[in-house]
């Protein structure tokens, strides 16, 4: 399908948003990486009267240590990120998803800022932010606010994103370590299952309907004790029938992948 | 090759190509965006055509109100079914030798009932194509959604939806091939071991989508179409004959077209929809189906669920096959060629490899409200290879047998031939043995299995599995032409020789990728005694080459190739009777290599073929008067002999099945296929690459899913899992050459034999590889969920 007709333009401050969402009000899309957004418009699934493309704004770019968290800009890019040393030193975490995310044209584009946004349920950056318990910076014409990425994510592709507001930044307590493993049909595939460990919070992606923390499985995991916390998804989680396959191979896959995401932080222990 | 066995030019000279691997030609057009697909012709006037399609999988509708899509800047007109009904007839795709087979007419746009999900029901034609779209969106239709049919097992139940109720029921053909005595030999045989089969409905996904641009004149009468087609003569045919042109009037162009994989050899409602509109307007007027459009209107293969049996002897012999195949083919058989042929195929090729005495086999073909599924690459093979090499397999499990042990006493023996199977099919000569063999030169055998033992042991679970089969190529008119449908089972080309001692061969099968040109201008350039780069090659356009079948079953190389290889020696011969007058020598005596008139004995350069050219057409006054200057030649060939010239290889597939997460990694794989003649062993590489690549979609990704209402799920790229180059193994392919003797040029078809074998080698490996733990799959894809669910861990 063609999309259909768009109006475009390019912000270079945020200023500019901000009058653009004064002047467009819901009609106004932002525009980043594009890598989403752009399918949604030929699958015509959203018609903007405006695309207000913000990959120009300087303030949403960089990525820098921050009053002991690392401040990384919404523009940053997913390759970005998987190059960064200061990501692969204080939050390598992100760095490790990066080759899980789409392909490297993909990855060439797509934002960090992008993912968070859309929420995909199947997405690595919402898990990992979750799992790393990283605050969204968030700016509107009001000013900014700043939300625990726990509270951001509210549902299938649905944040506490407000009307006229963007996301600035995201900000990563450092030296938190983790590891992210999942299990996709074929590399570059969204996961069918996947999970983002980051001390005794395991967050699991591709399972609901967003970045899902699985408090049971995490308490049990608290007292070391691997095989409760896997029996503990069977109520941690409620994942749906998606065409890959049933909720029971879903929360199988959730246990396999705990388990062996566990495995190696009790070797060390041992 | 040599001079004795096919009377070319000896092996080494520098324009032997036959059987070398020289680069396609057209390559470089391709990757530097030079290539002029369907999409790229651009008319003046052209209008752009979307369609309204139906969302429902079974519904009856009424056009209410069209005025609001016309007011759509841009848009020009709309078409229901009824405005199209005057202006094309319908068609019912039935063949007169599949006995018994039905089918329903079909229209352009159907008149008030739509019968699957993503069925064009009404047309819109704009300026653009983004304006069309907004005019189908703006059409004000009223639907009423009616119960439908989508499970192939009720089609013929009491209570099932009658598709089409002038039918009587919901059956389109059946079939039943049956060779001794089944129900006593398998009453009294040493074992019987038996296994429900199921292939998952997928479908091509050429990289071009269907494109047609159609151009009827006024003026003259004609009608131009350029289209993505494999069989341009055959389109031809149905366009003159449902539009009520004269044949000779209408003229199919195909430039490049982007894949095919027997997608783009049918004929499909919206695109006769295309033509119609373009004839009514005396507009050209444009369709490019998108990736949506591709996935819910391209036809669907492979959606058949067989129950079967083997029944061996103690020794291991094979005492017979007892196959029933029931398969769903959508609303309606599909023009020309009919959605039957699959499952006749599948009655035709079970057991095939094997020496056996007692065969039945049933296809079941049934109406269903899915879309249409009808020939793709390797029709039927890969079923039925599934079906035998999954029971070979499992009979040799039962009797305790190593499986290639039990394939060496099967097989039919490689001096046995010519003989005909159970199922009737006569094969000329075939090397399953010596293929065997040949894989078991490749395969570290002895490797594998010490591998495999020691990763048993440490819970790493890996397989090897095996598939042998036959291919069914270069066919003759027993394929369709007998059943009524006016497809040329033959092909001509045209060898022309021009002034400066370039050539040019015109020929009537087709190119869509995969090399067709390249091969023809090899054997032309070694038919001739030319370079390959001085051999320019024309196909793709009724009015510019041989009437001919075009690309599909396998017939390119065999069929097309046999025609270029006698033009080309006819067009030798020719250039050798001018040059003997030119140097007064005995054509005999004389030879042409490299582009040049030699003396045949010594090799000695008597004159170049461009010196040849500026004289006979130049200064044609300095030579008899009798001699005959006719520098082209058309020679046309087809197969007298057998029905079809059958190929035969075997497959071998390694792999690792993680039983945790049932996930299949391909770790190697192996073809030893024998397609006859080798003409270029690098696009036979490639072919059977390309194959395996596609046989493995279709055995752990690809998937056509609908849900219980007939709702297309798999609609797009991301659900619609195609093979990608990360999944895949490393590949190894070898040769057995056992050429027709029915052609000069001994040639056979390559194009469908990897995926014929690969999803019975992976399915042995998979399956291999779960042995130890109880654990079997048959279902194809083999998910991960299926796979688990084998393990009884979910
Ligand atoms: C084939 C393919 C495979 C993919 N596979 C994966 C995968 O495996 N894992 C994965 O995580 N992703 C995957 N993606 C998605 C990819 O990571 C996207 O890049 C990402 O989800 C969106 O980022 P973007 O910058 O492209 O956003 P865009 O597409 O430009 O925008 C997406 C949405 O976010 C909004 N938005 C963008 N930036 C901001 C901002 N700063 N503040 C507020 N809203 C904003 C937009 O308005 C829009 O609604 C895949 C994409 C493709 C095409």
């Amino acid at each position: 399908m063609k999309w259909p007709a768009t109006s475009y333009r390019r912000a270079s401050s945020l200023g500019d948003v901000w009058q653009a969402f004064a002047e467009g009000g819901a009609g106004v899309q932002l525009l980043a990486g594009g890598q989403t957004l752009l399918a949604t418009l030929a699958f015509r699934l959203s018609e903007p009267a405006l695309l207000l493309d913000i990959t120009r704004i300087p303030t949403l770019r960089g990525i820098a240590l921050h009053g002991g968290a690392l401040r990384i800009g919404a523009l940053t890019t997913h390759a970005g990120l998987g190059r960064d040393p200061l990501v692969a030193r204080h939050a390598p975490l992100l760095a490790q998803a990066v080759p899980l995310i789409a392909h490297p044209a993909i990855r060439n584009r797509g934002t960090i800022g992008g993912s968070l946004a859309n929420a995909d349920p199947a997405a690595e950056l919402p898990a990992c932010a979750v799992a790393l318990e990283a605050t969204l910076v968030l700016a509107s014409a009001q000013g900014e606010r700043r939300v625990p990425a726990g509270e951001f994510f509210t549902g299938l592709l649905s944040t506490a994103l407000r009307p006229g507001e963007l996301i600035l930044a995201v900000e990563v307590p450092i030296g938190r370590g983790g590891s992210i493993t999942e299990i996709a049909r074929r590399s570059g595939d969204y996961a069918m299952c996947g999970l983002a460990l980051v001390g005794a919070r395991p967050v699991f992606f591709g399972v609901g309907d967003g970045p899902v923390l699985a408090r049971g499985a995490g308490a049990a995991l608290a007292r070391g004790d691997v095989e409760a916390a896997c029996a503990a998804l069977d109520t941690d989680l409620d994942p749906p029938t998606d065409m890959h396959g049933p909720p029971a191979m879903k929360r199988h896959l959730a246990r396999v992948l705990l388990r062996r995401a566990a495995a190696p932080r009790q070797e060390q222990a041992a | 090759m040599n001079e004795i066995t096919i009377g070319l030019s000896r092996e080494d000279l520098p324009n032997s190509y036959i059987g070398r691997s020289v680069p396609r030609p057209s390559v470089a057009k391709l990757v530097e965006g030079r290539a002029t697909y369907t999409d790229d012709v651009a008319l003046p006037r052209t209008l752009h055509a979307a369609f309204l399609r139906s969302p429902h999988a079974h519904a009856r509708f009424t056009v209410r109100d069209t005025e609001a899509a016309l007011r759509v800047p841009g848009v020009v007109r709309v078409f229901t079914g009824h405005d199209l009904a005057a202006l094309c007839t319908p068609w019912v795709a039935t063949l007169e030798h599949l006995k018994g087979m039905k089918s329903a007419p079909q229209r352009p746009l159907p008149l008030d009932r739509a019968t699957w999900q993503g069925e064009a029901v009404v047309a819109v034609l704009a300026d653009t194509r983004a304006a069309a779209e907004d005019g189908a969106l703006a059409l004000d239709v009223e639907w009423e959604a009616l119960p439908a049919q989508t499970d192939m097992e009720t089609a013929l139940k009491p209570g099932a939806v009658v598709i089409h109720p002038e039918l009587g029921d919901n059956l389109a053909f059946r079939r039943t091939a049956t060779h001794g005595d089944v129900d006593a030999a398998f009453a009294t045989a040493h074992r019987v071991v038996e296994a429900r089969f199921v292939t998952g409905r997928h479908t091509g996904v050429t990289l071009e989508g269907r494109s047609i641009l159609a151009d009827f004149n006024r003026a003259d009468g004609t009608l131009t179409v350029h289209h993505a087609t494999q069989a341009p003569h055959m389109i031809q045919e149905v366009l003159a004959q449902h539009l009520g042109l004269p044949a000779g009037k209408v003229r199919v162009v195909c430039k490049d077209v982007g894949g095919s994989f027997g997608i783009k050899v049918h004929v499909y409602p919206d695109e006769m929809a295309v033509a119609a509109m373009s004839v009514a307007l005396a507009r050209p007027v444009k369709f490019v189906a998108d990736r949506f459009e591709s996935f819910s209107s391209d036809i669907h293969a492979r959606d058949h669920r067989i129950l079967a049996r083997i029944a061996v002897a103690e020794d291991g012999t094979i005492i017979g096959f007892d196959v029933d195949d029931l398969t769903g083919i959508g609303p309606y058989s599909v023009y020309p060629r009919t959605s039957a042929v699959e499952g006749n195929q599948v009655v035709n090729l079970c057991g095939g490899p094997y020496r056996f005495e007692h065969y039945r086999c049933t296809t079941t073909v049934v109406l269903q409200n899915k879309a249409a599924t009808c020939q793709y690459r390797a029709v039927g093979h890969p079923i039925a290879t599934a079906v035998t090499e999954g029971l070979v397999d499992l009979a040799a499990e039962a009797l305790g047998m190593d499986p290639l042990e039990l394939r060496r006493r099967n097989l039919i023996a490689d001096d046995a031939y010519p003989t005909t199977s159970p199922a009737g099919m006569r094969f000329e000569g075939l090397s399953h043995h010596a293929s065997l063999d040949k894989l078991l030169s490749m395969v570290p055998l002895d490797r594998i299995r010490a591998d495999q033992a020691e990763a048993r042991a440490r819970g790493v679970f890996r397989g090897l599995g095996f598939a042998s089969f036959i291919e069914l190529t270069n066919p003759s008119p027993f394929m369709y032409g007998i059943g009524g449908a006016r497809i040329s089972a033959q092909d001509g080309c045209t060898v022309r020789m021009d002034p400066d001692g370039s050539v040019v061969a015109a020929s009537g099968v087709t190119e869509q990728g995969q090399g067709t040109e390249a091969i023809l201008a090899q054997i032309v350039a070694h038919g001739v005694g030319v370079s390959v780069g001085k051999v320019r090659v024309v196909t793709g356009d009724t009015l510019a080459t041989p009437y001919g079948g075009g690309t599909w079953a396998c017939r390119g190389a065999g069929i097309g190739g046999e025609a270029a290889l006698q033009g080309a020696l006819a067009l030798k011969a020719q250039i050798l009777e001018v040059a003997g007058a030119m140097l007064q020598a005995r054509p005999e005596a004389l030879d042409v290599v490299m582009g040049e008139v030699v003396d045949r004995a010594t090799g000695t350069p008597r004159m170049p073929l461009g010196e040849l050219g500026r004289i006979l057409y130049f200064r044609g006054d300095t030579l008899p008067k009798d001699l005959p200057r006719e520098l082209v030649q058309t020679r046309h060939y087809i197969t007298k002999e057998y029905p079809f010239a059958f190929t035969n290889g075997i497959q071998a597939s390694w792999v690792e099945v993680d039983t945790d997460t049932g996930m299949v990694t391909l770790l190697e794989h192996w073809c030893v296929e024998d397609c006859g003649r080798i003409i270029n062993p690098l696009l036979v590489d490639e072919q059977v690459k390309g194959g395996i690549v596609q046989g493995i979609g279709g055995a752990l990704y690809e998937h056509c899913l609908y849900d219980e209402q007939g709702n297309l799920l798999t609609t797009t790229m991301a659900d619609y899992l195609v093979p990608m180059a990360a999944e895949m193994p490393e590949m190894h392919v070898g040769h057995v050459e056992t050429p027709t003797r029915e052609s000069l040029l001994g040639a056979k078809g390559a194009g469908e034999a990897g995926t014929a074998g690969a999803p019975a080698a992976v399915m042995n490996a998979i399956n291999d590889a779960l042995r130890p733990l109880g654990a079997r799959v048959t279902e194809q894809p083999f998910t991960p969920a299926r796979i688990l669910a084998a393990l009884g861990r979910i």
